[in-house]
Order: structure tokens, then C-alpha cells, then sequence
């Protein structure tokens, strides 16, 4: 089979792995190297899909091949898809062809399962070891794998990739149960704990290297900095609530970067166990302003999603439906709160908060100052208080409040003051900053 | 009015700014102008330096935003700089640029974001060409054309050394280009796009790949345009293939709606299947409830 062909298969077979990240990666470079390839910065989408989705890495399987028969899946063995295989040179040469075009910031290696989950963790391996142990590639590398590889081998990939990841895929075990017979959460969850206890490991490894000054220095060990998973979301039944519960406990016990919250989509050959459905777009959007919520604005789950409420609201966005359901707690005074109640404003993110908290040092901030921040008065007005402004009371005990915030139907804008042109004196005013 | 006659780039605005605020002179009474542009027809005015005043210090985190923005193509921005620098020092505002609803560091701050991100998608959409290998090193050649919003070419190229270092590169523009031998980092004038490659013998097994991560189901036309918008199309070689992709989309999702459901395959006789049977992780951290309890 051609090259060309097999891109076709593989790539569109790994699609629906939605992980694109190409930061947090330990920093380094080409500059002492013989190789291409840079990480460390922020990571760099090079280009965009018409779904939206970012295109940041080569992401493909290294065989659609697969013994398991998960039937949200694409690869299933019970699905009729054509089947390719890369050799592993062929990955490592179309990475580094991509990679010095500037197409891509690295590669996302993940396979289906063959013969067992160690010969196929081989596979995988090797393909990053010859990136970087050939052809000293210093891009980024992400490999997926399988909880029930023996430790030597996920350590293995650990010490070639920036980030490792395992798929949940479902967040309760009935789930997979049902839809994805071989997957198992328990194993996840020891093989997640044992990748998060080598991160942990070379973290302090490093920490301690570089403490020893002056002397000679042992190369610290490498390791992947971080590792992230998948849940697919509206291919079972579970709820919002148990779904972030799930991705809560993953963030806090187990240290994961990020949880990726896949829509189950349509594919192309479905199974006639999981018919298929639209993709819960919305739901899924939802799904990711609940975890920002969690992990950066400091909510907890049962806040977001409490029992009254188990799924996410999805007309608004989850911090407004929170605030509805709290009105208490507002107004809140923008010249006064302290910084975890800021970020609990609907309208307020975390850097327009930091704004505030820097610029109410200097004077008390009114309605223009917030302005002035891009902030959007609309939203934030019913739920604060500045120097020149108090909600009325009658605002937050109103039930149309919710009504206020739901999209309305859209007016068409006209440009009613077309800009007249420039004078020569309208010139030296722009260059001398007085307009 | 004082005409200062500046190149248009940072280390131009900055030796003169230093000038006149040591001249003690107002924002007000200063006209900048590109001398790139309008040399021939004007005479800068002198500035006498106040010699008795002391030096003025320019605070380094000033300098540094002052370095982004001067990238930035909006005509006010020198002027806008030098009202910001005159009130940090001898305005004695010195918390100024903390100060994020002042509408001076807001703008200022506003234009330093449009340049960064000018910087980000430089780095993102530059997509080199390879021409050649130098026979006596064996170094790859590589070119490339870009566009950016603003004056970003010394900005951004670094960031190419350190990834490319061991390759030789050149970044082509209309303004400046950048040049990469493997020791050093040159900077030439700009030149027009025909200088340019048209194409890699790469560009099809990469439009290939774009067309085959694309996802039919999720079409979502605006959230793509928000991050890649039209105007980055034209020197993207994947770009060529969107509309036939967002064309063609609504029938692929037909064709998978109405796709027969197919039956389940029993499982082949597979040891290790076998085994992942009596393979569940000890009970101690298994599920026996969802995780909401």
C-alpha cells in the first residue's frame, strides 16, 4: 500500500483522539544537537480544521489493526474499516518531513492492539526512540498507552515522550462494561498512578540536580512531564455530574494535566450494539468550562453540577447558571472582594480579575475602568458593584434574570457613520497621539 | 512641534525618545514621523537637551513593552509610547504600568497582545519550502514565505534558530527577511513574493493529512476562521482544500447516518484476551459503585 494511503487510514482513524497539547514540555532545543526540534513554550496549533480543532501534531496510529471491540470505535474488530500498518521508519520519516516544513510541533503515536498490549507498547517505543535516538529529534512526542503494558514499558515511553496518556474512555466501569468489554477502569487507574509516581520521581530527581551547584553535574533523568486521558462523552448514559466527578478525582488523586472531553461522533461503520447520534457539541463545550471552572477558578463539582441539577445547563455557561442559583452572594463589590469571589463574577475571567485587583491599588474602579478591561458590562452589571453602580435589588430577585442571558435572535448591524477620510491636520494628530 | 524623524522600529524610537525626554520636552509638542516614508519633504526640528537635568532612567519593563509595540503598525503608536514614557518619568507616575484601566497602558498593552499574537501565528503558519542540500555540509535548504500583520520579522525569528538550527532557512516578506547559515541570524530588506518557492513536494501528503483528521460530524467554520483567519489562506498550502472540505461535509455525515449498522465479530482465540479476563487490578482500588456514590 502506498504512503499516501496509509496517512489516509491512520490518520483518520486516530481523529477522534481529541488531545492536541503541545506545551508543558521541558524545555529544549536544536541548537546542541545534530537533530531538528524545540519544546518548552507555549504549545503552537499550526493549523485549524473546519471542525475547529486544532492541528498541532502528526496523529496517527501506528495499525488500525485492533483485538479489542470497543463500539464507539472506529477500529473495532467487528468494524469493516480497511485496515494499514506504518512501519515504524515511515512514521519517524513522514514526523520529520512534517516536522522541518513547520506543518506540525511533533508527533501523537497511539495504536490499536495487537497480538497484546506489550508487543504492541514495542511498537510504539520504537518509533520513539528512533526520533530520538537517531535523528535527535527534540520536537514533542506524545504516546498513548496501554494500562495493561508491563511498567518497564510505560516507563520506557516515558523517557522518550513529553506527555503519556491513558484513555478512561467512560467514566464508570457499567459503561465500559457494555460498550467497551476489554477496558478496564481499576487497571487504568494502577497504571495511571504508576506514571504519575515516575513523573513525581524525576521531578524531585531534577529539582535535587539542580540544587547541586558547582559541581559537575549528573544529567538529570528525562521523563514525559505530564499525562492526560479521554472520556468520551454521550456514547453511554452518565450523567455531567458523574463525568466530572470522575475527572475530578483524576485531576486530584491521580495528577493528571488535562481530561479531554470527546463527543462521541458519528463513524463511519457504526456498531449495531451503540447506534449512532449527532455529537453533543454543546454538551461537550459545556463540559470543558466546568473543568476550567474546577481547576482554575477554584468550584467544586458539587457546586457546578449538585444533586438538584446533575447535568450541565446548556443554554449558559456553567458559572452563570451557578451564579443564578446563588443570587445571595451578589452584588459583589468590585473594590473590595477579595480574589476567589472575583473569579465567581459571571464575566470575570481570571486575567480580567488580576486587572482589577492591580488597577483598584491606584484609584476605585468604575463601570468605564471595567470598559476599558473588554469587559463586558452586559453580563457582569446584574451581579456587581462599582464606585458608580449598584444592581438593583429588584435585578438579582427577578426570575426573568435566566431569561435575560439566553441568546436572542440576531440583528443585523448596519454602519451607519461610514468614516469620513482623513484631513492632513486629522494626520499630525494620529502621529503626535492627540486622536 | 518638534518633527522626530524615526525609522520605524524600536531601537530608532527609543535613542531618540531618550532625546527628547531628556530634552524635558512634551508628548504634545512632538510629531513622529517615518523617515522611511516622508524624508524628502521634511527637516527635523532641533532638541536642546536640558544639560543642568538629570539623567532619566527608563524603567526596563517599559522598555520591554515598548519593543513589542513599536512592531505594531498603527501610526499612533510612537506618539502614544512616548506619552506613556513622559508620564512614567518626569510625570512621576511610576505605577503607571500597573495600572491596566489607565487608557495609555491599555492601549499600549492592547497593541503589544495584537503583535504577540502576530508572533504566535507567525510561528505557526510559516511553511518552508526545501530547495536544496549544500553539497559540502550536507545541510537541508529551506525557504519560506511569510506575511505578517505587523513588523514582527526580528521578533519572531529566534524562535526558528533555536528549532532549526541545524538546518539552512530563510523567512521571506515584504518588509524584512531572515537568513539562517548555521552561525548566524541575518536580516535583509524585504522582497516580493515571487522570490519565493510556489511549492513543496510535501505540500499533498500534508494536505492529505489535514483532509483525513477533519471530522465531517463537527463542522464548525467560525471557531476555525477565529484562529486561522482568511487572510493567512493565501500562503497556506492546506487552505486550498477547505472549501471542498466544508462543501463535501454535509453528504459524508449523510452517507454515516444512513450507514447499515454492522454486526459484532466474535472474538478470535487470542491469549492475551483470554487473559485480560482474569487480569482486573486488585479490589483494593477496583470500582464497585460510580464514582458519585
Amino acid at each position: 500500500m502506498e504512503l499516501m494511503r496509509k496517512l489516509e487510514i491512520l490518520a483518520d482513524a486516530a481523529k477522534y483522539d481529541a488531545s492536541c497539547a503541545s506545551s508543558g514540555a521541558q524545555r529544549k532545543d536544536s541548537r546542541t544537537g545534530k537533530g531538528v526540534g524545540s519544546t518548552g513554550g507555549m504549545g503552537i496549533c499550526h493549523s485549524y480544521t473546519p471542525d475547529g480543532r486544532c492541528v498541532s501534531l502528526l496523529k496517527v496510529l501506528l495499525t488500525n489493526s485492533c483485538l479489542y471491540d470497543c463500539h464507539y470505535c472506529i477500529n473495532r474488530r467487528s468494524s469493516d474499516v480497511q485496515r494499514a500498518r506504518f512501519t515504524p521508519e515511515e512514521v519517524v520519516q513522514l514526523t520529520l518531513d512534517f516536522y522541518k516544513r513547520n506543518y506540525i510541533e511533533g508527533l501523537f503515536l497511539s495504536s490499536g492492539i495487537v497480538r497484546n498490549a506489550d508487543h504492541t507498547m514495542e511498537q510504539v517505543i520504537e518509533v520513539a526512540r528512533q526520533l530520538r535516538e537517531v535523528h535527535d529529534f527534540r520536537g514533542y512526542i506524545h504516546l498513548k498507552t496501554i494500562p495493561e503494558a508491563s511498567q518497564a514499558l510505560i516507563d520506557k515511553a516515558g523517557t522518550y515522550a513529553d506527555r503519556i496518556s491513558i484513555n478512561i474512555e467512560l467514566p464508570t466501569q457499567a459503561s465500559l462494561d457494555q460498550l467497551a468489554p476489554e477496558k478496564n477502569i481499576a487497571n487504568t487507574k494502577v497504571a495511571m498512578n504508576g506514571i504519575r509516581a515516575r513523573i513525581d520521581e524525576v521531578q524531585d530527581a531534577r529539582k535535587q540536580a539542580r540544587r547541586i551547584m558547582g559541581r559537575p553535574r549528573a544529567k538529570p533523568p528525562t521523563f514525559a512531564t505530564g499525562q492526560s486521558t479521554q472520556m468520551i462523552v454521550g456514547a453511554d448514559t452518565s450523567s455531567d455530574s458523574v463525568v466530572l466527578h470522575r475527572a475530578d478525582e483524576l485531576y486530584r488523586d491521580h495528577r493528571l494535566r488535562r481530561v479531554y472531553y470527546g463527543g462521541f461522533s458519528p463513524i463511519p461503520a457504526p456498531s449495531v450494539i451503540l447506534p449512532i447520534k449527532p455529537p453533543p457539541l454543546v454538551r461537550e463545550h459545556r463540559l470543558y468550562q466546568a473543568d476550567w471552572l474546577l481547576r482554575f477558578y477554584g468550584f467544586g463539582v458539587s457546586e457546578l453540577v449538585p444533586q438538584s441539577h446533575p447535568d450541565l445547563d446548556l443554554e449558559l455557561d456553567p458559572k452563570l447558571s451557578w451564579a443564578l442559583r446563588n443570587r445571595a452572594l451578589f452584588p459583589v463589590d468590585i473594590n473590595r472582594a477579595p480574589r476567589d469571589l472575583l473569579w465567581r463574577v459571571p464575566g470575570l475571567g481570571t486575567v480580567n480579575v488580576e486587572r482589577i485587583l492591580s488597577a483598584r491599588r491606584f484609584s476605585r474602579l468604575h463601570l468605564a475602568d471595567l470598559q476599558r478591561m473588554r469587559v463586558s458590562l452586559k453580563k457582569v452589571m446584574p451581579f456587581i458593584m462599582t464606585a458608580d453602580h449598584r444592581p438593583r435589588v429588584a435585578t438579582l430577585e427577578n426570575d426573568h434574570l435566566r431569561l435575560q442571558f439566553l441568546p436572542g435572535p440576531r440583528q443585523l448591524e448596519f454602519d451607519f457613520n461610514p468614516k469620513a477620510s482623513a484631513t492632513a491636520a486629522d494626520a499630525l494628530m494620529v502621529r503626535s497621539g492627540q486622536l | 512641534m518638534i518633527t522626530a524623524l524615526i525609522d520605524p522600529t524600536f531601537d530608532s524610537w527609543l535613542k531618540k525618545a531618550r532625546e527628547l525626554l531628556q530634552g524635558g520636552v512634551y508628548p504634545e509638542q512632538i510629531d513622529w514621523v517615518d523617515a522611511t516614508r516622508e524624508a524628502s519633504l521634511l527637516q527635523e526640528g532641533p532638541i536642546r537637551p536640558k544639560h543642568d537635568a538629570p539623567a532619566v532612567k527608563v524603567p526596563s519593563d517599559f522598555v520591554q513593552l515598548a519593543e513589542t509595540v513599536c512592531a505594531h503598525r498603527d501610526e499612533r503608536r510612537f506618539a502614544v509610547l512616548y506619552r506613556l514614557l513622559h508620564r512614567l518619568t518626569l510625570g512621576g507616575e511610576r505605577h503607571l504600568l500597573k495600572h491596566p484601566s489607565d487608557p495609555d497602558t491599555r492601549q499600549c498593552q492592547i497593541w503589544a497582545k495584537a503583535v504577540g499574537r502576530d508572533i504566535h501565528k507567525m510561528h505557526a503558519f510559516v511553511r518552508f519550502r526545501l530547495i536544496g542540500t549544500d553539497e559540502p555540509t550536507g545541510r537541508e535548504q529551506f525557504v519560506a514565505w511569510f506575511e505578517p500583520e505587523h513588523r514582527i520579522v526580528k521578533l519572531a525569528c529566534p524562535f526558528f534558530q533555536k528549532r532549526f538550527a541545524n538546518m539552512d532557512w530563510s523567512i521571506l516578506t515584504p518588509d524584512e527577511c531572515a537568513i539562517w547559515d548555521g552561525e548566524t541570524l541575518a536580516y535583509l530588506p524585504g522582497v516580493s513574493r515571487l522570490e519565493a518557492p510556489p511549492a513543496d513536494a510535501h505540500d499533498d501528503l500534508w494536505r492529505t493529512y489535514y483532509r483525513s483528521v477533519f471530522n465531517p460530524a463537527r463542522l464548525k467554520v467560525q471557531a476555525m476562521q477565529s484562529e486561522m483567519p482568511v487572510k493567512y489562506w493565501k500562503n497556506l498550502p492546506e487552505a486550498q482544500i477547505i472549501p471542498s472540505l466544508i462543501a463535501g461535509s454535509d453528504q459524508r455525515v449523510q452517507r454515516m447516518l444512513s450507514s447499515p449498522e454492522r454486526p459484532l465479530k466474535p472474538a478470535p482465540d487470542n491469549a492475551y484476551l483470554h487473559s485480560l479476563k482474569t487480569r482486573r487490578a486488585n479490589p483494593s482500588v477496583s470500582e464497585t459503585h460510580s464514582p458519585t456514590h
